[in-house]
């Protein structure tokens, strides 16, 4: 398999507070992640520096090998790597079509300069659509449609985050990146969404790294798992070997049994 | 030299006056973290009742030499009858809006002060020239400076120093610096912030008012008086850093100086330089030069 | 899907104006100009609040281009109206293009006093200068339009129209970009301009080329002001000249492209009409209004005629 995201060494401290220390993983192309830890263990820094939005003290990011350390977000994310977000980050004022159509929007425009200014809905690229119906056809895979018309800050928790990584996914990322996506969610609800999540990525296909808190989750749905705890990834193996690891049960998944 | 030292007394007075002038905008905005426009609007009723209330003193055969005394009384019932009636009036009920929306509101405030000013006082000029006249003159370096404007620098000492040790060793004071350096977290640990916006909004006016009420002797107190104040305060504060009070005094020896040397080598540029100053510091320090320190939002 | 009779409304009320026009008395025709001069510096301000960013300074593009209409003049003894509203749009738009590579890194306060001190920092130079006219200012050639030059009660109207025409085609042309994905992407700016930037999109370069449109739009504005009144001078750079922008601004409300416009009549009728009653108290009812706009009514007036239409097309 190829390596198709390669983190090497990344450290960052924050004043006294150190959030990494030599952390690195070679992420296979296709493969899914599953990014576990207490708390303040460093899962979204190492989010933050992928995504450009923390520079990393020292170390580097490849990316289908190419050095993306020094990238600011919005170009990682043209380049393909789109992220999520832990507390759904949407735009309250505006309608939930309206949220995907400022996606779709700028896809259009990523696509090429004019693009911004098309006055004729176009064809989005990667869709074959015009805008509206790509944003209707996101909606819908994501069961948001009922959702359409309403603000996006009236919305029930578990459809936030849907509206999120539904945002996330409309530039086709060949890397995502999902900070906890089922927190907050109720425990009914969580399969449901990584399943309606991951069905939507294989269909594009796409590699999946997601924050979670929920072993369950986990190892349902992870094909192999890394460990944070201190700054420091203790453990890199399989769900089934993760979880049973000494370090990952004292650190992370707190069970003796 | 002589020009040199000229540049310097200059801008030293002028430091002092835009210094009383400008503390209480920063400090309303450290601990209200509001802008306020009605700032100017303090100014130049502290100018119109002292001027009126002095003239009416000295109208009455009152020894000349008290009329400092009624200048500083002018400004203190002037404030403490208006910036009450605002902030419990208008601005109480408005503290949870958008900065920029509680700006406007006080510029529409201003805009209603203006003609207030102009019903109570009307509009034609008042002019008191003895508590300026009386005091004389002195010289340095040979050049004559009128002995009045050492009561302006006094008074922005006073005002500085006396502010300085208010928020340093008084109580309320530590408190008020707690509040201006992170208003939620001081609410958390139960100070009652909003009982401090009285004092602090009265406080920060009165200063404006005095600032008015002493530079009244040496102008014609017209109508408009409060318009330019503002925009130059503006300057300093923002040279210095919204909310700091050495920032403040730093932004007024910077303005001043840079005024006084202006108006002395290149008077074209006088207006146009303190703005670019102003302009300067947003581009590279837009926290200013004294900037409070700001955590991390993630 | 709601039909957006935005543009047939505004083309009627141009075409009744151009119709109409010549029978206003001049008095008349002087406060619509100005109104669609001052509409136009409103409609750039529009532009800039629905990224959520309000300009304390764009008195300064208004002052440039007014500056530019009348050095046409001037200096090289042009006075055709539409070089004119071309010269104030050229020097605005070139000077925001400069301006905004700093500003459109600001948000909120910042960006606000930092285009307060630009516009005053033209002021400060305005004011000194001799070859300009220092406080003074100067006058405007009358006015010629496509090499005619209008009989002198003709000018007021040939003004008027070009002001009517120009506004309708810039309103038409803001009216478009709203929808285009730059255009949709100010609110996104305003809400939230981290997940912008997440979704690979260039916040600073959305507003920069706001401010530009915005001050290309205040550059014509000050060109039609400055033929209009006959005169320019360094007030036209104050910020009391911004705060008036700006209280139109919020009287009008950002629902539609017509209500600057609308806010900017209404602004001239009330100052004229509460002037000529009582110059003492004009600014004491101005404050009042925009205090009462700001509390109870925040989308401005224009969110009245959207909730009337709305009701007359449910019943």
């Amino acid at each position: 398999m190829s390596v198709i995201l390669d983190a090497r060494g990344l450290c960052k401290t924050f004043g006294a507070v150190t959030a990494a220390t030599d952390v690195s993983a070679a992420i296979d192309k296709d493969s899914i992640v599953g990014l576990i830890g207490t708390n303040g263990a460093g899962k979204t820094t190492f989010i933050n520096m992928i995504t450009g939005y923390i520079k990393p003290d020292r170390g580097t990011i490849q990316y289908q090998g190419r050095d993306i350390t020094a990238l600011a977000p919005r170009d990682i994310t043209r380049l393909g790597i789109c992220r999520s977000f832990q507390i759904p980050q949407l735009y309250p004022s505006l309608t939930v079509f309206e949220n995907m159509m400022v996606g779709v929007g700028i896809v259009l425009r990523n696509a090429h300069l004019a693009g911004f200014f098309r006055l004729r809905e176009g064809e989005v690229p990667g869709y074959g659509k015009p805008a509206h119906e790509v944003a209707e056809h996101l909606l819908e895979r994501f069961g948001l449609l009922d959702y359409r018309d309403r603000n996006a800050q009236v919305l029930p928790g578990g459809a936030r985050k849907l509206l999120d990584i539904a945002l996330t996914m409309v530039a086709k990322p060949r890397v995502l990146l999902l900070d906890e996506p089922t927190s907050g969610v109720s425990a009914q609800e969580k399969f449901g969404i990584m399943q309606m999540v991951l069905d939507a990525v294989r269909a594009e296909g796409a590699t999946v790294l997601f924050v979670e808190h929920d072993m369950e989750v986990v190892s349902r749905f992870a094909q192999r798992v890394l460990a944070f705890y201190d700054g420091r990834i203790i453990a890199d193996a399989a769900p089934q070997a993760a979880l049973a690891d000494e370090n990952v049960r004292r650190y992370v998944s707190g069970n003796r049994a | 030299m002589n020009q040199l030292l000229s540049v310097g007394v200059d801008g030293i007075i002028y430091s002092a006056w835009l210094f009383t002038a400008a503390l209480g905008l920063t400090l309303i905005y450290g601990v209200m973290k509001i802008v306020n426009v009605t700032h100017g609007s303090f100014y130049a009723l502290g100018a119109y009742a002292g001027a009126s209330l002095t003239g009416v003193w000295l109208a009455r055969g009152y020894p000349p030499m008290l009329s400092y005394v009624v200048l500083l009384v002018a400004a203190l019932a002037v404030t403490l009858v208006v910036a009450p009636l605002i902030e419990r009036g208008i601005l109480r009920f408005m503290y949870a809006k958008d900065e920029v929306v509680i700006l406007l509101i006080t510029y529409a405030l201003f805009l209603v002060l203006e003609d207030v000013i102009k019903l109570v006082w009307g509009v034609n000029p008042y002019f008191i020239a003895e508590p300026y006249a009386l005091l004389g003159s002195f010289s340095v370096g040979g050049l004559a400076y009128p002995t009045y404007n050492l009561i302006l620098v006094a008074l922005a000492l006073v005002s500085g120093l006396g502010l300085a040790w208010l928020l340093h060793s008084t109580r309320v004071g530590k408190l008020l610096l707690a509040v201006i350096h992170d208003p939620e977290v001081s609410r958390a640990m139960g100070i009652n912030v909003h009982r401090y916006y009285l004092t602090t909004f009265t406080f920060g006016s009165l200063l404006a008012a005095l600032a008015g009420a002493f530079t009244a002797p040496t102008v014609s107190v017209v109508p408009g008086l409060g318009v330019e104040i503002i925009v130059l305060s503006f300057a300093v504060v923002v040279i210095g850093g919204l909310g700091s009070l050495p920032g403040a005094a730093l932004g007024a020896v910077i303005v001043g100086l840079v005024r006084s040397a202006s108006v002395h080598y290149l008077p074209q540029i006088e207006l146009f330089v303190i703005y670019f100053v102003m302009a300067m510091v947003l581009a590279f320090r837009p926290r200013g030069l004294f900037s409070l320190a700001e955590p991390r939002k993630i | 899907m709601k039909r957006d009779r935005t543009i047939p409304l505004i083309g009627a009320i141009v075409l009744a104006l151009l119709a109409g026009g010549p029978f206003l008395p001049q008095w008349a025709m002087f406060i619509v100009t100005i109104a669609f001069a001052k509409g136009l510096v409103a409609l750039g301000l529009m532009l800039l609040l629905r990224a959520g960013l309000v300009s304390f300074g764009q008195a300064l593009y208004y002052c440039l281009g007014a500056y530019a209409a009348g050095a046409l003049g001037r200096f090289l003894g042009i006075a055709d109206i539409f070089l004119q509203m071309l010269a104030g749009a050229a020097v605005a738009g070139f000077a925001a293009f400069i301006l905004g590579f700093l500003l459109a890194k600001y948000r909120g306060i910042f960006f606000g006093l930092l285009s307060l001190a630009l516009s005053m920092i033209l002021y400060g130079l305005l004011v000194k200068n001799e070859a300009l006219g220092s406080t003074d200012g100067f006058n405007i050639l009358p006015s010629t339009l496509f090499g005619i030059r209008p009989g002198p009660e003709w000018v007021r109207y040939a003004v008027l129209a070009s002001a009517a025409v120009a506004s309708f085609l810039l309103a038409l042309i803001v009216h478009r970009y709203l929808v285009t994905p730059l255009g949709r992407l100010a609110p996104a700016i305003k809400d939230n301009e981290i997940r912008v930037e997440y979704m690979g999109a260039s916040a600073r370069h959305a507003v920069h080329v706001a401010y530009v449109i915005a001050a290309v739009l205040a550059g014509v504005g000050g060109a039609l002001a400055a033929t209009t009144v006959g005169h320019i001078d360094p007030d036209m750079a104050y910020w009391t000249t911004s705060g008036e922008f700006i209280f139109i601004t919020i009287l009008a409300g950002t629902g539609s492209v017509v209500a600057p416009f609308a806010g900017a009549l209404i602004y001239g009728v009330i100052h004229t009409t509460a002037y000529d009653l009582s110059p003492n108290t004009w600014q004491l009812s101005l404050g009042t209004a925009l205090l009462l706009i700001i509390v109870f009514l925040p989308e401005g007036l224009w969110s009245v005629v959207t909730r009337m239409s709305r009701r007359v097309r449910h019943s």
